[in-house]
Formats: structure tokens, sequence, C-alpha cells
């Protein structure tokens, strides 16, 4: 992406990251910036990114806490590659974001938290502020926290909690800069502090103080006032929406169509507890949250609510998922629906906790004991992690079978504008228990599916026992015997692959179905290949983009379209995961690109990687 | 309100068709029949019955029972029979586990289950040994017990299962043994009767690879100097003729075995089994020194945690408007676009 000319004061799209210490509040204010612009009307995509550390020694580079966004008048679906606004609230912030900052772009800091001590913290050996370092840079200095305790003097705040205020005083000026509106940013803030009307009011002050510090304040040459023209956009109801409230209400929405109670058990692990905080605000549906001891309970309850007739949900990350793997196949055994939410992070082990990365598909495919296949959907934005999180409660509960649904640390905490849909649009999928008596199995199946049947407690005349013994093929009792093992072993992995007929054929994302390269990827890495591939084909090059969501059962024409292109590339955020998946289904020669630093593709790396495909063509 | 109830359950009714394979002379038989000839007295419809065990001799007891019956995975039990409840309260729930599954690999869902104190009951089979696994000494196992992973003895200390569920919080602790069929059943319905975690132990004989174990309790020339066998508000008394009971001194608050004839029955312990402090004491009476405590040690409700989630999810219920997804996906800040 060329850097837009900051001289120009109408642009088409801007990349803004504040970045603070972790106690600065960058997150809030990266979210009301957020809301501000989906409201003035442009397309955006955010990228919030902060540290393991909850509270970091102040000044530390490991704390600094950051929160880009991208938003333009045309179409967005990554938070930009290269930023061309930092604000950095501290010298630790600068120094770990500045080399993400193109050339001639703007600097906004806070020339009050240049001192000594924090220049020491940062690693800086001379200040920047009056060396030449910063000279290819536009550089706004204020000393934002004497602003701010100016500004809120009125209130009667200690000085600390008056140096808080800072956040917003910057929003107020950040929001000036882009023409945006204070409007929501004010009302979020008198009700994020109903209970104590003085600090709403401090804040606000702070807010209003920034933003007229914009219209008299003398700016270098150039900085004024930047119009980003709204972007074109379908009509209709929009949100603003993060990967793990989408996925949330998907699960309750898909809950609402097979016509069951959730029972959502998980146990506290970034970046997946979010999820869980979710979905215990939400009593008034029928989804029952349980905080299990460990997420073994977690999984084992789970499972338990869906052999008692509710539909249970578990999420986890890497490590948890890991925790979960004898009772996931125990699930695979006794064929009851489960859901199993994999928000994946750096790993191994405890690993980038906070960052993101796609290196537990392999854990999700292979990831048990024994042979128990089981479908793996990923979402590929935080918006879609609705649409998945229905279509995983439809295939668990009409295949009798857990399902994992894997999204990431990346997509679980970015927002990105989401057209609202009708939920009376959604197919409902209601589940039927069984109830006669007559002739009943509890090893019965769907001559179709080969479900077995969902028999729940409580029904007279049912009574039936399931268990980890291989079962009989015929009755379900427990049985040791030898071709009854393959038959049961054959039937469950028939019943997984068969799905194939229930999934939708694989989609083109851009493109043709067949030419030179075909770009193939899957999760949060979409909105990169997509505008890399975008702007390869408005180069005039022959590449098209296909992004997989179900990654078992792959759609059955996948390995058709993958033999309709000369060269294959499939970038991932791990080592080579994807991509020995399709090479060892298909037997094709496909060219991996990977990257695992906790942060996400950039579209030029795409890019770059494409030409190098292309040229080797030539 | 059921067909089932009214027409009357038998223990037959109980009995599924499955062939048991415990060892002949292993101490699960009685137990299963004690359950099969108890469960039609609680008035419960047999479909509301859930069997959930984990991995060992002992839980391949719902394959057994002609109930609902979960056969799950080792340890794990106490998590899955949670999730039975949370998904279906009106279900009542019974696990089936023995020293290792609870005790060691399942210790943490032991403790949990109890703490929440969920509505279920929890059947600790106690045969102090690994009998799937052939034998080897379990958590409970005495030390010094020689076994094919100790062929030296062990010398790891064992636990106490019921101090270990006083511990964890349980509201509701007991002890019986296998083939005592009246004293198990009485504490079986008890057991049933308590709302919250009901928390048994059954000294269950390992005929192949512990036989004998509980041998003073069990057989009827030493039991009488080996147990007591407690009953609320009866002093705690023991022996032959009940001529030895259980006093703590008056001065070093130590507890120690007396002849009534010497102090006096008013100086002897009277069993209140709401007294956490008598049921701790109870609890930790161990031979040789002291005779084992039977029958409800402790017995002391408080709300349950099914109980007491329905009631929020009614509570918080009452002052919203029903869950529309619709509206969800329209609340907080949203915009038009025309
Ligand atoms: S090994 Fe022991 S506990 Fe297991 S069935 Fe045989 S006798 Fe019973």
């Amino acid at each position: 992406m060329s850097a837009p000319n900051l001289d120009l004061n109408t642009l088409q799209g801007v990349v803004v990251r504040f970045a603070g210490d972790s106690g600065d509040g960058m997150q809030l204010t990266g979210t009301n910036f957020t809301q501000a612009t989906a409201l003035y009307g442009n397309d955006l995509s955010t990228f919030p990114d902060f540290p393991a550390e909850i509270r970091a020694p102040a000044g530390a580079t490991f704390g600094v806490s950051a929160f880009q966004i991208y938003f333009a008048s045309e179409e967005v679906s990554t938070a930009g590659d290269d930023l061309d606004v930092l604000i950095a609230m501290n010298p630790a912030a600068l120094i770990t974001n500045i080399n993400d900052l193109v050339r001639g772009g703007l600097i906004i800091l806070d020339t009050g938290t240049f001192t000594a001590k924090n220049l020491g913290r940062a690693g800086y050996a001379q200040n920047p502020l009056q060396d030449d370092s910063l000279d290819d840079y536009r550089v706004i200095k204020i000393d934002i926290s004497k602003q701010v305790v100016e500004a809120v003097k009125p209130f009667g705040l200690s000085h600390k909690f008056a140096v808080r205020c800072k956040n917003m005083w910057t929003l107020g000026l950040v929001l000036w800069l882009f023409d945006r509106s204070r409007k929501a940013t004010t009302e979020a803030l008198a009700n994020k502090f109903a209970k104590t009307p003085q600090i709403a009011e401090a804040n606000i002050a702070a807010l209003n103080a920034g933003h007229a510090y914009g219209e008299t304040a003398e700016f270098p040459a150039g900085v004024d006032i930047y119009k980003i023209p709204k972007a074109v956009v379908e009509p209709g109801q929009y949100r603003n929406i993060t990967g793990s409230d989408a996925l949330a209400w998907g699960l309750i929405a898909g809950g609402q169509l097979a016509d069951l109670n959730l029972v959502f058990a998980s146990y506290p692990i970034t970046p997946a507890s979010s999820l869980l905080h979710s979905l215990s605000t939400h009593k008034e549906f029928d989804v029952v949250t349980f905080q299990a001891e460990d997420e073994i309970a977690a999984v084992c309850a789970a499972i338990g609510a869906s052999f008692a007739g509710s539909l249970g949900v578990t999420s986890s990350s890497g490590p948890g998922i890991a925790l979960k793997a004898e009772a996931i196949a125990l699930a695979c055994a006794v064929e009851l629906p489960l859901v199993i939410v994999s928000t994946q992070r750096g790993g191994p082990s405890t690993g980038l906790p906070t960052k993101t990365e796609q290196s537990d598909l392999n854990q999700a495919l292979f990831g048990r004991h024994a042979d128990t296949p089981l479908p793996v959907l990923a979402a590929r934005s935080s918006a879609d992690c609705f649409e998945v999180a229905i279509e995983v409660i439809r295939i668990a509960t009409k295949y009798m079978t857990p399902v994992i649904l894997l999204s990431d640390g990346y997509m679980a905490n970015a927002a990105t504008p989401w057209k609202i849909p009708d939920f009376n649009d959604f197919e409902p999928f209601p589940v039927k228990f069984h109830t006669e008596s007559e002739g009943f199995s509890p090893a019965q199946r769907d001559p179709e599916t080969l479900a077995r049947v969902w028999a729940k407690p409580g029904t007279p005349g049912l009574e039936h026992r399931i268990g980890g013994i291989e079962r009989d093929f015929e009755t379900g009792d427990i049985s040791y015997d030898a071709a009854n093992h393959q038959k049961m072993t054959d039937v469950r992995k028939a019943k997984i692959d068969g799905m194939v007929r229930d999934i939708p054929d694989q989609e083109i994302a851009v493109g043709e179905a067949s030419g030179k390269l075909l770009v193939i990827g899957w999760g949060s890495t979409y909105g990169a290949l997509l505008q890399a591939v975008k702007r390869a084909r408005l180069a005039g090059h022959q590449v098209s983009h296909v992004h997989v969501r179900h990654l078992w059962p792959l759609p059955e024409n996948l390995g058709e379209l993958l033999a309709s292109f000369d060269r294959i590339l499939v970038p991932e955020m791990n080592t080579g995961q994807f991509i020995n998946l399709l090479r060892s289904q298909y037997l094709v020669d496909a060219k991996g690109l990977h990257k695992v630093s906790g942060q996400p593709f950039k579209i030029s790396e795409i890019e770059d990687a494409i030409y190098e495909e292309l040229e080797l063509i030539k | 309100m059921n067909e089932a109830v009214s027409q009357k359950l038998t223990f037959k009714d109980f009995e599924s068709d499955q062939e048991v394979r415990w060892c002949p002379g292993c101490g699960d038989y009685a137990i299963l029949k004690t359950i099969q000839k108890t469960l039609p007295e609680l008035d419960v419809p047999r479909e509301n019955h859930v069997f959930v065990s984990g991995i060992g001799c002992s839980s391949r007891f719902p394959y057994y029972m002609n109930a609902y019956g979960f056969h799950t995975i080792h340890g794990r039990a106490p998590a899955v029979a949670t999730g039975i409840r949370l998904a279906n309260p009106d279900l009542d729930v019974w696990i089936i586990t023995g020293d290792g599954d609870s005790l060691s690999i399942g210790g943490n869902h032991t403790m949990h289950v109890l703490r929440r104190n969920v509505n279920l009951q929890l059947l600790l089979f106690n045969n102090e040994i690994y009998g799937l696994t052939k034998g080897q000494y379990s958590p409970t196992s005495k030390v010094g017990t020689q076994s094919p992973s100790t062929p030296d003895g062990s010398i790891d200390k064992p636990l106490i299962p019921c101090a270990f569920a006083l511990g964890a919080g349980a509201r509701f602790i007991a002890r019986s043994i296998d083939t005592e069929v009246k004293h198990l059943a009485q504490v079986l319905k008890r057991g049933h009767a308590h709302t919250g975690a009901s928390f048994i132990e059954i000294y269950q004989n390992c005929h192949v690879y512990n036989d004998g174990a509980f041998e003073t309790v069990k057989n009827k020339k030493t039991a009488s100097d080996h147990r007591i066998d407690v009953q609320q508000g009866e002093p705690l008394l023991f022996g032959k003729e009940k001529e030895k009971g259980l006093r703590l001194n008056p001065g070093t608050l130590k507890t120690e075995v007396v002849s009534v004839s010497d102090v006096g029955l008013n100086a002897i312990l009277v069993h209140d089994e709401t007294n956490k402090t008598l049921a701790q004491i109870l609890i930790d009476l161990q031979e040789p020194e002291f005779p084992v405590a039977f029958g409800v040690l402790y017995c002391n409700p408080a709300s349950a945690f099914v109980t007491d989630l329905y009631d929020q999810y009614s509570d918080v219920r009452g002052k919203r408007e029903k869950g529309d997804v619709n509206k969800l996906l329209r609340s907080g800040h949203t915009w038009f676009v025309d």
C-alpha cells in the first residue's frame, strides 16, 4: 500500500494506531474511535494488540498496548499494513511502534511522559524529541498530561484520576483530526460512568478539550482536518462486531434454530474467555453458562449436558483443547453432539497468549487418540463467526458428533462493521428427540446421515446405557467382538465422510475457477488474502482466491478446483499445516507462506509471495 | 405423575439384560442388589434415574442397571454428572466411582462437585486397590500394601475418603458396607433424601486383589469392637454389650475410648449429624486405636448448586424481556446506510 499523502486533505484511507501503557486505556480509546468512524460511514477493520501482562510496570516496552484501525472510503478487509498515524502516549509506545510508521507519517505524542526515567525504561539512550531521529516524520508534540490536568481542574479530581483522562483528551484531538463526531463517545462515557457522574464529566471535558486544542493549535505544515469520504456499502442496518460477540450470538441463534437449550461450560483461558463472559450476560436466552474447575471438567459437563438433551458447548485455546482431547474422543465414541470452540493463540504451551496464530489446525484435525474423525470448521472474519457458529450447531445435532470451530485471537478481539442479518431468514433445523420405545435401540441410526439416535434421560421406556467401551452395532451393548469393532470404526468414519454431501461446494472468493495461481487459505487471513489477490488482479494477473470454511470434511469440489490451477499458494500463520492436508488429500504440489510472529499477515506480504510465484511461472 | 410410579416398581425393573461381569465373590454384586432393591422405594420414575460412572471395576455398574446410564472416562464422572444436572434439573443423578477413580485421577472433580453441592449422590466403592488394572495399590491403600507396583510395600500415606469429602465442603457424608443390605439401604435413602451432594463411602471387598481388607469391621466376631454405628441423638457406644464409648477428654480435648461404667453415660459423646466438629472426630477414627464409624456421619443441608443456578436464572429472567435474537443483533450502537 502506498503511503497516503498527508499533504492532501481528502484521503482514500488511513491506518491509525493508538499506543500506550497497558494502563493508559488504549483499547477503550480505539473502541470509541471505531464507533465514531463507523457512524461516519467509512468501512473499517480493527486490530487490538495487547500484552499478556495485565499491568506491566509503567513505561515498560513489554507493557505497551495498541489498537490499530484502518478506515477508508473503499472496501476494507484488514486492519492495514503500515501506519499513517501513530499516537504514542509514552517513549515505550514510540520505540516499539515507530518502525511500522510510513515515512512522512504523523506522530502525536505526549511530551509530558518523555522523562529521563521513562526514556531509560524504553531503552532510549537520548531523547528522540531532541535529536534528529524523528526528522522523517511529521510530529505533533503536546504535553498532554499537563493539558488534561488543566482541563479537568474544575472537577476536583486527584492528580492520579485527572491524568487518567489523558486517553479521552487524545481521542478528542484525533476525532477532530478526522472530522468525526464526539456524540457517541460522550454517550458511551456517560453510560460507563453512570454511577460516578464526576468521572464521566471529567472525561467528557477532557474529550472536548482535546478537540478544542485541534481547532486552535498550530500544526506542522499540511496537517489539518483530513476527510475520508464515506464508503459505498450496501444499504441496511449495520453495527460493529468482534469475533467473540458474533460467536456468542451465533451460538444463541443456533440453539434457537435447533430448538435446544445450550449448556456452555468453559474454563478461563486467554483469548477464549470473552465467549464465556459474553454468554453469561444473556440469561434471557436458553443458555446456561458454567465455569468449570478445569478444562476437562468443562468439556465433560458439556458432554453430560448433551446426553441429557441440551446442546453442550465448550471453548478454549490450544493448551486447554489438549486437555479436553480424551473427552472429545469419548463424545466421538458415544456419538453425542458437542461444540468445541478453539480460539487459537501463539504456542506451544503458554506461548504468546494474547497474540494470534493458526497453529492449532493439526490439533483440531488429528489431536486425539484412535480413529476419531470429526468435522472442523473455521470462521474467516469476526462477522463470519455468527454464521459458522450456527453451521456447527446444525452439523453437530444432525450428525450426532462433536464439531470443532476454529477462531483465533485476532478475530476474537477485532471489530468489523457488519450488515445485521434478519434472523428470520435462517432456516430452522429443530432437533427431534426419539420417544418411541417400540423397537428402540441406543445404536439405531438414521440410514441417510448415519447419525445415532438421540434419546434423552427422562423419557419413559428408553432407558439405556452408553459408554466408552466399544458398542455393538445393532444393540449398543458393550462388545469386544473384532468384526464389530471394524464395523463401528468404519461407520463412524463413513458418517463424517458422508457429510460432504451436506456441505456447500467450495466457492471462489475472487477470480476464476482456473488459472495460473490459486491463493488458498482458511481462517482470519481472509482479509489479507482477498485484498492481495484483488490488487494482483487489478495489475492484470491471473490469480484467484479461495478461502475454506469446511476444513474437515473438505468440500467435494475442492480437489477439482486445485487441479485447475498451475500453481497453488497456501499462506497460513503456522509452519505449514493446511498445506500438508491439501498435499495429502489431493497429491498437489502447493507452496506455503508461513508467518508466526504473533501478528496477522500484511497485504503486502501476500502480494510479494504472489509475485514471486508468478515470476516462477514466467 | 407417571405410570411407572403408580405401577410400583420392583427390583426386577432395575435389572438390565446385561450379564454382570465382576469376579465371583466381588463386593460389587451385593451393592448392585441393594441399590436395585432400594430404588423402587424412592418414588422416582425409573426414567429419571441416571447412573454416571468413570473407569474401574465399580464403574461398570451403570451397564447393569435398567435406568439411564453413562460409563464415561477415568475420574470425570462428577463433571459429566454436573452437566447432566445442569441440562435437566428434574433428573436423579447417581455417580458410581471407586477410590482410584474419584480420589486419584478424578480428585479435582470430586472436590468441586462436593464444594458446589451439586444435587446428586456420589457412591464411592472403596476397595483400597486398583482392581481393573490388576491390583496396584490405590490412594486409600494402607501403608505397606504389597502390589505389582509396590512389591516391597507401599510407602505413601493413604487418604481417608470421608475426610477428603468433609474438607471439600460436603454437607452429607455417610459410610456403609457392601454386604450389609439393611444398613446400606438406609444410608442410600438418607443420601437420596438430602438435597445437594451426598457423599457415601461404601467399603467394598475386592475378592481378588485385596480380600479381607475390611474383615475386622465385617466379621461378626470382631465387628462390635472395631466399629461404631452412629445414630442421630444416641450416645456413641460400641462393644458387645455397648460397654465402651467415645468421649472428649475434658483436660486434653482428645478423643478417647472409655468404659461407660468408669465415666458414666452422661460423659459419652452424643451423635449430632449437624455438628461438623463431631463429624471430623468420627471420620478421623482409625483402627487399631479406635473403632471405625458407620452410618450418617454428617448431614447439614445447605442450598444446592443447580437449584441456586436456576433460581438465579428465573430471577434475572423475571427482570428482562424474553430473549429475541433479532433484538440482540440490533442491541447497542447500530447505524443505517441508505
Ligand atoms: S478385581 Fe476386585 S473389585 Fe474388580 S471385579 Fe474383581 S473382585 Fe471386584
